[in-house]
């Protein structure tokens, strides 16, 4: 396992999603490209030094706190989080990069956490969902989703609340159409695309107000 | 007629009842606290994998884990399915192994080796000619006199053929459980629909397969739940495998799907497909139905969906084939068999309107009286409907003549569903502080059950819903029913109803002489307990709860029960506006609207939420879903995210709710609403799609490739 520490190429979701891509294709099949190429473009580039294959210890800075821990450099930050430390928030549902159950915030951009190795995030500034809010007080994107009833069984809704803050973060003001592309990452089987779509705007409003206020 | 003490309030005194209300578990989702099946993590958990058949029907002839035995860290190996015997469909479980990591159970599975004899598979039914001995003839009804009725030379007839096929449930949390015994102790945490019923299925399996432990030793939790749908109301043998490895290894053991085998083998809507042929006078009213259906749901074959659906056509003659394929079982889909029986009617309808030249509104409503004692709701609702889709001034004769490539159109689709509440037993506990608790071993799938609870509660006692404490999703709790067919909300709400109007009862009956007022004068409003009409005699809640001194007050809600306080059987009407780009064969939503009743609506934000995700998974099957077996191997090439779509954001157009409501839906009580809403989508959008483009696109989904084959078809005819 080769390994290079501290600096990822495109790893992020950009504000154009591959959804976009894959809507548009005529049949399912032929999308497949689409998505192995973008998968492809996640791995880091190669540097001499080979680690594994057995354990290796890594610090991961997530929610502002080191985490020391070893692993297998096979092991996905994902899995990192929820086997290792707990942090169950991030879900794997697909488990290759389509639908953003898995997000976390990397260095402010949000990163798809099964498609990234725990020895790779090292040295970068992660946040996951446990880290946008403590007991008794959430985070506005969080109050918009529960005003909205944007979230059913739940299981899709963390990864959607983190997708959410990081695209705010770049995109403070954004109208039904930006929150339409930005969002194309992340799926629900339950259906609350409607209701996500109203708590966007209206995070953005409370987020605006408060920056306002400041 | 002396009032039944349980009754609903009048709508005059209903405060909370009917409002639109925050979900009450909404924060712990949005935070990320909410736990999962898939989330338990425990001291010394073991990881659980499973080596599954590459073939869709073969022969095991030998097996050897040896090696896999060897791999540092695996604890447990497991034969589930040995030698001799024959796997109906690929994907299915053979050995399971538990390690102590995800990827040293994954390196197990690849060591270890298997040898088949293969076996002819057969895996598509869409072609009925093909099925040969896989087709079964699986009954079939005659009503009235439908040879004379077609041959009635002044009626008009219209024939097609049309379908829908096997999609998968594809739950974002996929199926599994955790095991762990503490002595002869068993205690699961399950992905499930069913917490009450599991233990009792897993008990009885265990005992069949030799491990002796009594259904009472054993406790399920599940407090969330990840999508269920209809899939996941049994342990399934992975559930029964899991218990068994946690037993051999002395450890708890997690047992979560791959995503590939929850694709393959963990979800399966049956197909359905039928040549139809139906009739109607020139003046629209129908008079005849002759359909010939088959479908697969895997090797178990299918029944009837119920055709003709919705309206009752007084001459018809209908066949279904039941068509067993190697291909994962059929579960229940939402709306078991409706989401076909929508498909196959109202499309053979909307092409029997269109050679009629009428307009779709006017026909389904002019044949209305059809539905028989709904009647009135579907016209109800299909004027709602119309209004807010703008019908008069969008819709236009099959085939948009408008220049361009783009081609607009409206569809319109009506479906029913039954929807009693199940039966349901709850504890509603009320302590001397004043906090109170209802407790059941009931679930919540995201569809609101939590909060209806507390709003009911809340209602009864006077309290804001924050005041109830809601405890769901352990199987030691009051048994209540499992979650499917839209029971569960005619379920808890009524034991909660009727649990909470009695321990209201035994609370003023404590409280009374304090007040001197007689118990029966007494009410429960606004956090307190008062005089009926001298609101100066009261007491706050809590000084109230403080009466009963030491003693907590435990009152058991059951249903059924006294007072009918639900019933049974919907309406409910959608219509779909989209373009399709004729140059691409892309089908965009524009619009749909849904106008829906369920009788009493406990909580109108939550239900309306239901109707909402309803129709995006009805957008979804519509335009992406369909489990794509391969001819050759057998298998589901599909059999993950990227290639089995679901619709994102971008996909659904504008959508609108109307929930019916008021006078003439309310007095019915409550009645369930996870299926109904589910189960037009597909022909609404079908329809609209067909008036788009003036040629119908026989089978969903409605992808471009079909759209394009439909057009170059219809253009050459
Ligand atoms: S689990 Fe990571 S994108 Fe789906
Ligand atoms: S809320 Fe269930 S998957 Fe999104």
């Amino acid at each position: 396992m080769r390994r290079k520490k501290g600096k990822l190429r495109e790893l992020h979701k950009e504000g154009f999603s591959r959804r976009d891509f894959l809507k548009g294709a005529s049949m399912a099949v032929s999308t497949g490209l689409l998505a192995t190429q973008e998968a492809g473009a996640a791995t880091p580039e190669t540097e001499p030094g080979v680690l594994g294959p057995g354990a290796v210890p890594i610090t991961l800075e997530i929610n502002g706190k080191p985490h020391s821990l070893k692993v297998e450099p096979r092991v996905t930050l994902l899995d990192a989080l929820r086997n290792r430390l707990d942090l169950t928030g991030a879900k794997k549902v697909c488990d290759r990069g389509v639908c953003g159950a898995c997000t976390v915030i990397l260095d402010g951009r949000p990163v798809y956490a099964c498609n990234l190795l725990a020895i790779e995030a090292e040295g970068h500034h992660i946040v996951t969902i446990e880290g946008l809010s403590t007991e008794g007080k959430l985070h506005p994107v969080m109050t918009a989703f529960v005003n909205h009833d944007a979230q059913q069984c739940g299981f899709c809704t963390p990864g959607f609340v983190v997708a959410c803050k990081a695209f705010l973060d770049k995109h403070p003001d954004p109208t039904r159409e930006d929150v339409e592309r930005g969002l194309g990452g992340n799926l629900c089987r339950c259906g609350t695309y409607a209701g996500v779509r109203e708590a966007v705007l209206e995070a953005a409003k409370t987020l605006k107000g408060g920056r306002a206020n400041g | 007629m002396a009032k039944c003490k349980y009754d609903w309030p009048e709508a005059s005194d209903r405060r909370l009842i009917g409002k639109r209300i925050n979900r009450i578990d909404g924060p712990t989702k949005s935070s990320g606290r909410a736990k999962y099946t898939y989330d338990i993590n425990l001291p010394g958990l073991l990881v659980a994998k499973i080596y599954r058949s590459p073939y869709a029907h073969a022969k095991i002839t030998a097996i050897d884990t040896s090696e896999a035995e060897k791999l540092p860290g695996v604890k447990t190996v497991r034969i589930i399915q040995g030698v001799g015997k024959e796997i109906q469909w690929a994907g299915d479980e053979i050995v399971a192994v538990a390690a102590v990591s995800e990827d040293i159970a994954d390196d197990a599975v690849r060591k270890i080796k298997v040898e088949f004899e293969q076996l002819p598979h057969f895996v598509h039914e869409e072609d009925l000619q093909q099925a040969g001995d896989h087709a079964k003839e699986a009954g079939g009804e005659k009503g009235g006199d439908p040879d004379k009725a077609f041959s009635d030379p002044d009626v008009v007839i219209s024939e097609g053929f049309y379908g829908i096929p096997t999609i998968t449930h594809c739950c974002l949390e996929a199926h599994g459980n955790v095991a762990e015994w503490t002595g002869a102790n068993l205690r699961t945490y399950s992905s499930t629909q069913n917490v009450s019923g599991l233990p009792g299925q897993i008990g009885q399996a265990l005992r069949e397969q030799g491990v002796n432990v009594p259904d009472n030793n054993i406790e399920t939790i599940c407090n969330y739940v990840g999508g269920g749908f209809g899939s996941k109301f049994s342990p399934d043998r992975w559930g029964i495998e899991v218990a068994k490895l946690a037993k051999a290894a002395g450890k708890p053991v997690k047992l979560m799907l791959d995503r590939n085998m929850e694709m393959e083998v963990a979800g399966a809507r049956p197909s359905g497909y039928a040549q139809i042929k139906v009739a109607a006078k020139k003046d629209g009213t129908i008079v005849a139905w002759d359909s010939h259906s088959w479908g697969t749901g895997g090797p178990a074959g299918t029944t009837m969906p119920p055709l003709p659906y919705v309206l009752n056509i007084p001459n018809k003659i209908t066949r279904h084939t039941s068509i067993s394929t190697n291909t994962g079982p059929g579960r229940a889909w939402r709306a078991p068999n409706h989401p076909q029986a929508a498909l196959l009617t109202m499309c053979a309808l909307d092409d029997l309107a269109a050679k009629l030249n009428m307009d779709p509104v006017e026909f389904f409503s002019k044949n209305a009286d059809l539905a028989g004692e709904r009647a009135e709701v579907y016209r109800q609702e299909l004027r709602k409907a119309a209004e807010l889709i703008d019908w008069q001034k969008n819709w236009h004769p099959r085939g948009d003549k408008s220049a361009g490539t783009i081609k607009r159109g409206l569809g319109l689709s009506l479906h029913t569903w039954g929807g009693r509440g199940h039966n349901s037993n709850c504890n509603v506990t009320i302590h001397p502080d004043g906090s109170v608790e209802v407790t059941l071993g009931s679930q919540d799938l995201g569809t609101g059950t939590r909060t209806v609870i507390a709003v009911v509660a809340a209602e009864t006692l006077g309290l804001p819903v924050e005041a109830i404490r809601v405890n769901i999703g352990d199987s030691k709790f009051p048994s209540s029913g499992a979650s499917g067919g839209s029971t569960t909300v005619g379920g808890v709400s009524a034991s909660t109803r009727r649990g909470s109007v009695d321990a209201l009862q035994q609370l003023l009956a404590v409280v009374a002489p304090s007040l001197g007022v007689p118990a029966d004068q007494l009410v429960a409003v606004d956090g307190h307990i008062q005089a009926k009409g001298d609101a100066a005699k009261k007491l706050t809640w809590k000084e109230a709860c403080a009466k009963l001194q030491v003693k907590t007050l435990q009152v058991t809600g059951k249903n059924p029960g006294q007072c009918a306080l639900g019933s049974s059987g919907v309406g409910g009407v959608q219509i779909a506006d989209v373009s399709v780009d004729t140059e691409t064969g892309l089908v965009k939503i524009h619009k749909m609207v849904a106008a829906q009743d369920c009788g009493l609506i406990i909580d109108l934000k939550t239900a309306e939420s239901q109707c909402y995700g309803a129709m995006i998974m009805g957008i979804t099957y519509a335009l992406f879903e369909e489990k794509v077996m391969d001819r050759a191997t057998g298998r589901m090439l599909n059999n993950n995210m990227e290639f089995y779509k679901l619709a994102g954001i971008g996909d659904i157009g504008e959508l609108v709710v109307h929930m019916m409501t008021g006078p003439g839906y309310d007095e019915r009580g409550t009645i369930g609403l996870g299926e109904p809403p589910v189960i037009s989508p597909g022909a609404a959008i079908s329809n609209a799609v067909a008036n788009a483009l003036g040629v119908r696109v026989p089978t969903l989904p409605i992808t471009p490739d079909k759209v394009l084959a439909a057009l170059e078809k219809g253009g050459a005819a």
